[in-house]
């Protein structure tokens, strides 16, 4: 939030310290390199944005996690890509992508980000028509969640897995995608 | 032939995908809300039926519930009533008790059959694997009903009114009419059927 504040301040004030104006500097250089405000903050987004993710050129481990607040499977499962973000920053790249809708953005997702105090990129995917976009993230996919689309960018293998996840689980795909 | 079908159904429910469009459907015996049973076969008016798995706690079946009801008032009076099928598991999901399955339906006020599919297998037969997920059915002959149509209701979950593409509706307008229909599969999107453990 400090980034938030931070940016605010050096947007819209000019009787600043030096130090609050390199903060500013640097919130805004980490909002335009990666289009997020803050580690609880829930970015509302199209298909676009997922695509991007899909298919990016990175090192990292592309972990993407379908959910809702609504989902009691999804819930459970949550910390285990929290933990994997917190354990492999360097490896992985996780997103929480969820389908709720979006106008309970505010009374619902938001809270629910910041009550379980989630660090990872969190979006809200606001595209209704579903079969217009989930054949693209993977053609199995029935439509149910949770599910989870794991991809090594470098070797273009891809996992997808439409179901609650055990423990361990996300950690041994990582590593079969990772060989 | 009722053995040859029997055994065609255990084949595609063994195979783990369940019923497709073209299938004839399987018939049932299920409870409703009112305490009576009901199958497909029990109403020899219709034409066919818009079967629909939904439940009482899925969010997308709460959001699409009058619109089922808008369903049944319109095609009904066609020949084409809402048969609707509970499929979760009472203990694993509560909220979808009979008992609360009995409440909502009153509640609601729903005009056609809520049914509880207590052991699953009619659910497992069709391969529903979300709520609410549509079956469209269509007499043939006697009491065969064939599935035309498997999927969505339409693609808008949230707004009825912001939905362009109305599955269900062109489905039942292309049976009325003698046609064949267009879309045939489309996926339901919607909440995970909560098996027993």
């Amino acid at each position: 939030m400090n980034c938030i504040r931070g940016t605010f301040i050096w947007r819209h004030r000019n009787q600043l310290s030096m130090h609050k104006s390199v903060i500013g500097l640097f919130c805004l250089g980490l909002i335009l390199a990666f289009g997020v405000v803050g580690p609880t903050e829930v970015r509302v987004v199209k298909f676009d944005a997922l695509e991007h993710l899909m298919t990016r050129d990175s090192e990292k481990i592309e972990v993407i996690n379908f959910w809702a607040t609504w989902c009691k499977p999804c819930i459970k499962e949550l910390p285990y890509f929290q933990q994997l973000q917190n354990d492999m920053p360097e490896k992985v790249n996780v997103t929480l992508v969820s389908l709720d809708f979006a106008d309970v953005l505010e009374n619902k997702v938001i809270p629910f980000v910041e009550k379980r105090q989630l660090t990872t990129q969190v979006l809200l995917l606001d595209e209704i028509d579903y079969n217009s976009w989930i054949d693209k993230v993977d053609p199995s996919w029935s439509g149910a969640i949770p599910a989870t689309l794991i991809i090594n960018h470098q070797t273009g293998q891809r996992k997808f897995i439409e179901r609650e996840l055990e423990p361990g689980e996300l950690e041994q795909l990582i590593e079969e995608l990772t060989i | 032939m009722v053995y040859l079908n029997v055994i065609l159904i255990a084949l595609a429910v063994l195979a783990g995908d369940g019923l497709k469009v073209g299938d004839q459907a399987m018939d049932f015996n299920l409870k409703n809300v009112d305490g009576q049973m009901v199958s497909l076969a029990g109403n020899k008016d219709v034409k066919g039926y818009i079967l629909i798995f939904t439940c009482n706690t899925c969010p997308y079946s709460v959001a699409y519930e009058d619109r089922i009801i808008e369903l049944h008032q319109k095609y009904a009076p066609k020949g084409y009533p809402v048969v609707a099928v509970q499929p979760n598991d009472g203990q694993r999901s509560p909220g979808d008790s009979f008992g609360n399955m009995q409440k909502r339906a009153k509640d609601k006020g729903f005009p056609f059959p809520y049914l509880l599919d207590e052991t699953q297998e009619v659910t497992r037969t069709y391969g529903a694997t979300n709520t609410p997920h549509v079956y469209v059915l269509d007499r043939k002959s006697g009491d065969t009903f064939v599935i035309e149509y498997i999927g969505t209701i339409d693609n808008n979950s949230k707004n009825a009114a912001d939905a362009d593409k109305h599955y269900v509706m062109d489905a039942l307008e292309s049976l009325l009419d003698g046609n064949s229909v267009q879309t045939t599969k489309t996926k339901a999107i919607g909440c995970t059927i909560k098996w027993a453990s």
